[in-house]
């Protein structure tokens, strides 16, 4: 591994810091659009985080040190994560420090202080979110794992970018195993990162809140963490979905125009996958809380049976 | 004798010393604190000496004891795999001296017995430390009764609780029932070996059946008392009626031990692989990783909830266990050895977050007097440092990095990935299930810590003694705060710690491990770098840096933080009773799992006119598995209670009539 590989990974990571905004922007222009609306640019979220740096950070009486903790935390652990996934090119050092089970610890534990936090403060709303978001994850994770793992177990290996070069390389991809873990994985994205019809991001209606419950309290400069964390985590899902499921056009060497390349081709695929959620969550609306637990056994479902119909059928064939 | 096991002998002195000693307390109080509980900790630490001078230099040292029989001797025998659990008991047993200094010092004027408090304390310690060290069946069941009968009367140990006799008397029960399944497991294999020490039972050859026999008992035996479902029901009982240092070391340390007996038993004295040895193990470990989880998080008693948590890691270590079986058995010994390290590094990681954790629930019952999580909360605030190490402990306990949950989780993850290389669709599909298994368990342990932690240490007091709550004594916080940073190391620091243990899998399987530490300590590379690496050091440090560089940007030093009320969407300032309760905050996975519980739940309507909801979830076990065989014992008992007609006459006829038949089977 040598420098340039380092950097590469270090610039995929700030890639990733930096792109995360646009694609909400993206989302939401799309879909203000299907609703005849102009909505604002898509470069809106990048100033809403300036401003919320730019605002007083306010606490409850109540609060204790970890409210204060858990934003940075929040937001360190969920880049970590997907400073693992490849974006751009697969020669990518931090494959090997975080595979796909570390990815998913990292992002469990972004989870973890996230439920904390909503429940620091001792609100009622707080609570209720992070007891949502618990169900929620405990559903979804393994089914993330199960879908992941299909692929894993079908690269004989657990490194994204093992994984990502077995899938460039294989010829037959219309494997039963593979169109169920890419099923399994699209409906655990959607819940994970909080979109139609698990959790609705825009919504303020006290009831229906998962993820807004939670970061109630917030403000400032710890509310654009908690943000912009947000918008890192449905980031990291497209790329996983994108590079993962579908690799083609990402950069294999490391000289420059693979590199640019490969930036171009998975813009462009992440746009298509944020219209297509744009579209879904114009479409569908958002279901009973107790509904989504259906929904998620769904995932579950299909990715469990991805992983045994990979051992079952395509082991030893 | 050999510096490792004099070491061990050493530390079974001081055990039994502070036994001794504290018989003296009655008259002196002080004595249990001042001097018994240090012979305690010292113990503990010399057991962690012995068996990590065992576990570095890899040889085996024996002896042989003046006690015993004339004609059976006891042996003692410090391999490597004694010397892991010896590290393992020494460790903990050392935190929980420290501990204790603080804890015990709560007894001392009330009406508790403090010699038995430490007398068996001490004998509980010797007992455990016996079972580790001995080489023949005979000792290892005379010092496995001391260990189960010294815990007994800790259990006891607040006996003026009618609910605490009860759970002792379960406790008992069970232990004798499991003791006499491995006595009999070890009368299959003495009867095939030329006597009972374990030398001669390992050089014995037994038939696949009778082995099949023998791995019944030892499994049926060794997982009752480790816990495992649907045997569990009494665990949740007994451990939370110790005193919590004494909860500590049965979750953290006994449960090991019987973790020990299992692999001694089946690993190395049977020395045969079945793959429907490792489908049982397997199954039986994945349901109890998932039920025990799902009912830690309907407990709403701390140490309860605790010891459900104990069932599900047990059954994390059982499926770490079942797949080394699994693949030993089709001939992948280095999976098997990966699969078997994973099992033991969860039972050290095991035993030093449950240790955090009960050690925490103590502080809070010494403190406040309570073990209700709904009437606990806020608790970060009174008593920070134990708050802080409570918080590693609930990270490590669900699995995420960079703690040692994590590690030996993915490690297990790792070994069941490599299914693939199994001959069978059936076995590769179980251990896919499996895996499906382990990754729910994980995420619901983080549900289920997040609920503890969020009730107890988060939010408002729902109590005033939690309001009021002190911060700990020094001692106590330095015995968690040492298992913590513990947690920390073995979470940092993996691929170190495991090619420590690496002489463990090559002792007991023949194969070790000699990709895994290949790398440098950097890499923990189970199998081989492409199959899967994982550098703990570096995640931690970057996520260090990325932190400290973050609050350095943007916290610009501790800036002040200007305070206001809680928003809470803008209602009437929040209340500690508005706040989500435990069980409010498990209602939603109880209607998922629903069908797992035995859930009554009722409104009544009071003469006031009020509204009362109770709510009662209830472990299945019991009416499944545990009230049948409880029933078929007392029909049978009813049965033969007909023989009763209370003349001496036809006792005698039937005595005779015994004897008659058991000369007829002789001769």
């Amino acid at each position: 591994m040598t420098l340039a590989a380092w950097g590469l990974a270090l610039l995929q990571a700030l890639l990733y810091v930096a792109l995360a905004p646009l694609l909400a922007g993206w989302i939401r222009k799309v879909k203000a659009r299907l609703q005849n609306r102009r909505g604002a640019r898509i470069w809106q979220p990048y100033r809403d985080i300036y401003k919320l740096f730019g605002k007083e950070a306010r606490m409850a009486h109540t609060a204790s040190l970890l409210f204060r903790a858990a934003p940075y935390i929040v937001f360190t652990a969920t880049w970590l994560a997907a400073a693992a996934v490849p974006l751009i090119a697969t020669g990518l050092p931090t494959a090997a420090i975080a595979d796909v089970i570390v990815i998913a610890g990292l992002l469990a534990l972004a989870r973890f202080f996230l439920a904390l936090a909503g429940m620091d403060v001792g609100t009622a709303f707080g609570g209720m979110g992070a007891s949502r978001e618990m169900l929620v994850s405990a559903l979804a994770e393994p089914a993330m794992l199960m879908a992941v793992f299909t692929l894993a177990m079908t690269a004989h290996s657990t490194n994204l970018v093992s994984v990502v070069d077995h899938q460039l390389a294989s010829v037959d991809l219309l494997r039963p195993s593979y169109l169920f873990a890419l099923a399994g994985l699209v409906l655990v994205a959607i819940a994970e990162s909080g979109r139609i019809p698990v959790d609705n991001p825009e919504t303020h209606l006290e009831l229906t809140m998962i993820h807004e419950a939670m970061i109630l309290e917030y403000s400032g400069r710890h509310l654009a963490l908690m943000e912009w964390a947000a918008q890192l985590k449905l980031l990291l899902y497209g790329t996983l979905l994108a590079n993962v499921f579908f690799p083609w056009g990402i950069a294999q060497a490391a000289d420059v125009g693979a590199l640019v390349l490969g930036l171009a081709v998975v813009i462009a695929k992440l746009a298509l996958l944020g219209a297509a959620l744009a579209v879904s969550e114009t479409v569908l609306a958002k279901m009973r809380v107790f509904r989504v637990p259906a929904f998620l056994n769904l995932a579950l479902l299909l990715a469990l049976l991805g992983l045994l119909s990979h051992v079952i059928l395509e082991v030893g064939v | 004798m050999p510096t490792a096991l004099s070491c061990a002998g050493f530390a079974i002195g001081l055990a039994l010393l502070s036994a001794v000693v504290s018989l003296f307390s009655a008259r002196m109080p002080r004595l249990l604190r001042v001097l018994a509980t240090p012979l305690f900790s010292l113990a503990g630490l010399a057991a962690l000496t012995a068996g990590l001078i065992a576990l570095v230099n890899g040889d085996v040292a024996t002896a042989e004891l003046p006690l015993g029989l004339p004609w059976l001797p006891w042996q003692v025998r410090l391999d490597a795999l004694s010397g892991f659990f010896l590290s393992v008991i020494g460790v903990v047993s050392f935190a929980v001296g420290i501990y204790a200094l603080g804890y015990v010092r709560g007894f001392e004027h009330g009406r508790d017995s403090l010699p038995a408090l430490g007398g068996f304390t001490g004998l509980f310690l010797t007992g455990m430390l016996l079972v580790v060290l001995a080489d023949d069946a005979f000792l290892f069941m005379v010092a496995w009764e001391l260990m189960s009968l010294s815990s007994y009367f800790l259990v006891a140990f607040h006996h003026d609780h009618p609910a605490n006799r009860r759970a002792a008397f379960l406790y008992l029960l069970m232990a004798h029932i499991g003791g006499l399944a491995i006595l009999l497991g070890f009368g299959v294999l003495a009867s095939f070996g030329d006597g009972f020490a374990f030398d001669a039972i390992r050089a014995a050859e037994l038939s696949p059946g009778w082995a099949s026999v023998a791995f019944a008992l030892a499994f049926f035996g060794f997982g009752l008392k480790a816990g495992l479902v649907p045997l569990h029901a009494w665990l949740p009982e007994a451990h939370p009626a110790a005193p919590s240092h004494i909860s500590a070391l049965m979750s953290g340390v006994m449960l090991k031990v019987a973790v020990y007996g299992f692999i001694r038993v089946v690993f190395d004295l049977v020395g045969q692989y079945h793959w429907h040895w490792g489908v049982a193990v397997l199954a039986i470990g994945s349901l109890s990783a998932l039920l025990g989880v799902l009912y830690a998080l309907m407990q709403h008693d701390l140490k309860r909830l605790l010891a459900y948590s104990s069932v599900e890691n047990i059954g994390i270590i059982f499926i770490g266990l079942g797949l080394a079986l699994l693949f030993m058995a089709t001939g992948n010994e280095v999976l098997g050895a990966v699969a078997f390290v994973a099992a033991l590094y969860h039972s050290l990681n095991h035993a030093l977050f449950k240790g955090v954790l009960f050690m925490g629930a103590g502080t809070i019952l010494h403190a406040t007097n309570e073990h209700d999580l709904e009437k606990m909360g806020g608790l970060l605030r009174r008593m920070p440092w134990t708050g802080l190490f409570f918080l590693v402990g609930c990270i490590a306990i669900s699995g995420l990095p960079p703690f040692n949950g994590f590690v030996s989780e993915w490690l297990t993850f790792q070994a069941a990935l490599q299914a693939w290389q199994l001959e069978s669709g059936v076995l590769r599909s179980l251990v896919a299930i499996a895996a499906a298994m382990l990754a729910l368990t994980g995420a619901l342990a983080a549900a289920c810590f997040v609920r503890v932690y969020g009730v107890a240490f988060l939010g408002q007091a729902r109590s005033r003694p939690v309001r009021r709550a002190r911060p700990a004594p020094l001692s106590m916080r330095v015995g968690q705060g040492l298992l913590a940073l513990l947690c920390l190391l073995l979470g940092v620091l993996p691929t170190t710690f495991i090619g420590m243990l690496n002489a463990v899998p090559q002792q007991v399987l023949g194969h070790g491990l000699s990709q895994t530490t290949a790398h440098g300590w950097l890499w923990l590379t189970p199998i081989s770098p492409r199959v899967a690496s994982y550098s703990a050091p570096l995640v931690a440090v970057a996520l260090f840096v990325t932190l400290a560089l973050g609050l350095w940007l943007l916290g610009r030093g501790i800036r002040r933080v200007r305070r206001c009320d809680a928003w809470d969407c803008g209602f009437a300032p929040p209340n500690p009773a508005m706040q989500y309760t435990a069980t409010a905050f498990a209602q939603p996975i109880r209607r998922v799992f629903g069908l797992l519980f035995h859930i009554d739940e009722s409104v009544e309507w009071q003469p006031d006119g009020q509204r009362r909801h109770r709510l009662q979830v209830s472990d299945r076990a019991w009416e499944l598995f545990y009230l049948p065989v409880m029933r078929v014992v007392e029909n049978a008992a009813r049965q033969v209670t007909r023989l009763q007609s209370g003349s001496v006459r036809v006792y005698l006829g039937w005595s005779l009539a015994t004897l008659l038949v058991l000369l007829w089977i002789i001769a």
